[in-house]
């Protein structure tokens, strides 16, 4: 079946199957290999993007169940010139990665938590609950929280 | 882990759906948020020929302000359920549980109508719509329905919900500001209760209903300890009774000892918080 899918800004057709799911349509029919599947089981996040703007694993999505929709990767996030969104620009400043596998993950949960957040300032807690599901083997989080709690006060970043 | 080869319909409306469902029989599956269903279905556990999807079918995600009770369509998300104001004045326990289903990726997708339906006895919502005494409203080939809670559950993975049979809503009793109490153990924060408990005050004759997620094949009311409740007993004394006649199974997160233990104490803090 032909799915259409507006993936980082530019809508893509592809034919796959019905089973496909939508991190395979992702990583294999529009051959975007940032997003990454760690435990295909819905446990660890590694697979997380935005479908309309909100956080999911995308490896208990079907691609059909995306088309017409709007799905955003870590490739998306970036500025054309390359100027880093001001998550990646946190993980970077704040060493919120080691081996970087549940990196994409992790930033695309936290861009998800900065949009839905409104007028709540977020704590620590916050962000801690909020990335429960996503799993990082290496940097015991601490980081990853750091680098998500700086995001939230970019100033550009009023989502 | 990929699912089997299946066919997949997008529904535009009920009556396709329901009619699509009668055409293929028990080959055909519905799918809502798919978080439950995929999963079973890359694990090769289920095996539909047809999926039908009903995510995409119109007006069937809302939450209306029914005078008594609230009316929640099948469709609507955890995670809309939880931020939704009216359920956080009218129904504050079932905002809470749904906020604390698995994690925020799962509640963006996850819906009320696919907790209740799958029939999973780990699930948390079904165990605040028995305690609630909620109706469901079934709607199939020749029109609609309206089952009780308490006739809703039939066995592990099996409700009431007829295989060309669609769940359009939800209806609970508002709440206001009647006690209540959720308690769920989980190893890890995103994971499913290994035993989790629900208490609330219910309107009218002020008696309090008591709910257990995982304890046993299907959700159940700890009618014992209600009844002791209702008899006078203390919360404590009442909480002692939480297993007494009530089906309990072992597995690898707990022995039948263990749940059994847990219920108890479980139910113990839940009335200790609804009854204060
Ligand atoms: C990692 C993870 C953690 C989770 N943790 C929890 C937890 O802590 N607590 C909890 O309660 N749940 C948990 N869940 C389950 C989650 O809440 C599911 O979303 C929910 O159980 C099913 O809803 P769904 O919309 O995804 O249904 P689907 O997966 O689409 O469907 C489930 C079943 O119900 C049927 N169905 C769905 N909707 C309808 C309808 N309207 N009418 C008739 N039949 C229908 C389908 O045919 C299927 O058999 C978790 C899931 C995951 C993946
Ligand atoms: S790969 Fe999707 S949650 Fe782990
Ligand atoms: S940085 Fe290695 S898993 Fe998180």
């Amino acid at each position: 079946m032909e799915v259409t899918i507006t993936l980082n800004g530019t809508e893509c057709t592809h034919d796959v199957e019905p089973r496909t799911l939508l991190v395979y349509y992702i990583r294999e029919a529009a051959g975007l290999k940032g997003t990454n599947i760690g435990c295909d089981t819905t446990s660890c996040g590694a697979c997380t993007v935005l479908l309309d703007g909100r956080s999911v694993k995308s490896c208990t999505v079907l691609a059909a169940q995306a088309e017409g929709r709007t799905v955003t990767t870590i490739e998306g996030l970036a500025e054309a010139d390359g100027t880093m969104h001001p998550v990646q620009r946190a993980f970077q400043e704040h060493h919120g990665l080691q081996c970087g596998y549940c990196t994409p993950g992790m930033v695309m949960a936290i861009v998800s938590m900065l949009a839905e957040r409104g007028d709540h300032v977020l704590t620590e807690a916050d962000v801690r609950l909020g990335l429960e599901g996503n799993l990082c083997r290496c940097t015991g989080y601490h980081n990853i929280v750091e680098a998500a709690l700086a995001a939230a006060r970019a100033p550009e970043l009023r989502l | 882990m990929i699912p089997a080869s299946f066919d997949y319909v997008r529904a535009d409306s009920l009556d396709q759906a329901t009619g699509l469902l009668e055409r293929h029989g028990d080959g055909a599956k519905v799918l809502a948020g798919g978080h439950s269903l995929l999963p079973l279905m890359k694990l090769r556990l289920a095996v539909p020929e047809v999926l039908v999807d009903i995510g995409r079918i119109p007006g069937l995600s809302y939450v209306r302000d029914g005078g008594d009770h609230l009316a929640v369509g099948a469709l609507t998300t955890h995670d809309e359920i939880a931020r939704s104001p009216l359920v956080g004045s009218q129904l504050p326990l079932l905002a809470h549980v749904a906020g604390q289903i698995g994690d925020p990726q799962v509640r963006h997708r996850g819906t009320i109508g696919g907790s209740l339906a799958h029939g999973d006895p780990a699930s948390d919502l079904p165990a605040v719509v028995l305690a609630l005494r909620g109706t469901l409203v079934l709607r199939g080939p020749g029109g609609s329905r309206e089952v009780d809670s308490e006739a809703f559950h039939l066995g592990f993975l099996e409700t009431a919900v007829a295989p060309d049979e669609i769940l359009t809503e939800i209806r609970l009793p508002k709440m206001g500001e009647l006690g209540w109490g959720f308690e769920k153990l989980t190893k890890r924060a995103q994971d499913w209760a290994i035993v989790g408990a629900v208490a609330a005050r219910l309107d009218g004759d002020g008696s309090t209903a008591i709910a257990l997620i995982n304890v046993g094949p299907v959700p159940a009311r700890a009618l014992a300890a209600e009844a002791a409740l209702e008899a006078g007993s203390s919360p404590a004394e009442a909480a002692a009774r939480a297993d007494d006649g009530i089906e309990v199974s072992g597995d690898l997160n707990a022995s039948e000892a263990f749940r059994r233990h847990l219920t108890r104490v479980l139910v113990g803090r839940a009335l200790e918080k609804a009854l204060v």
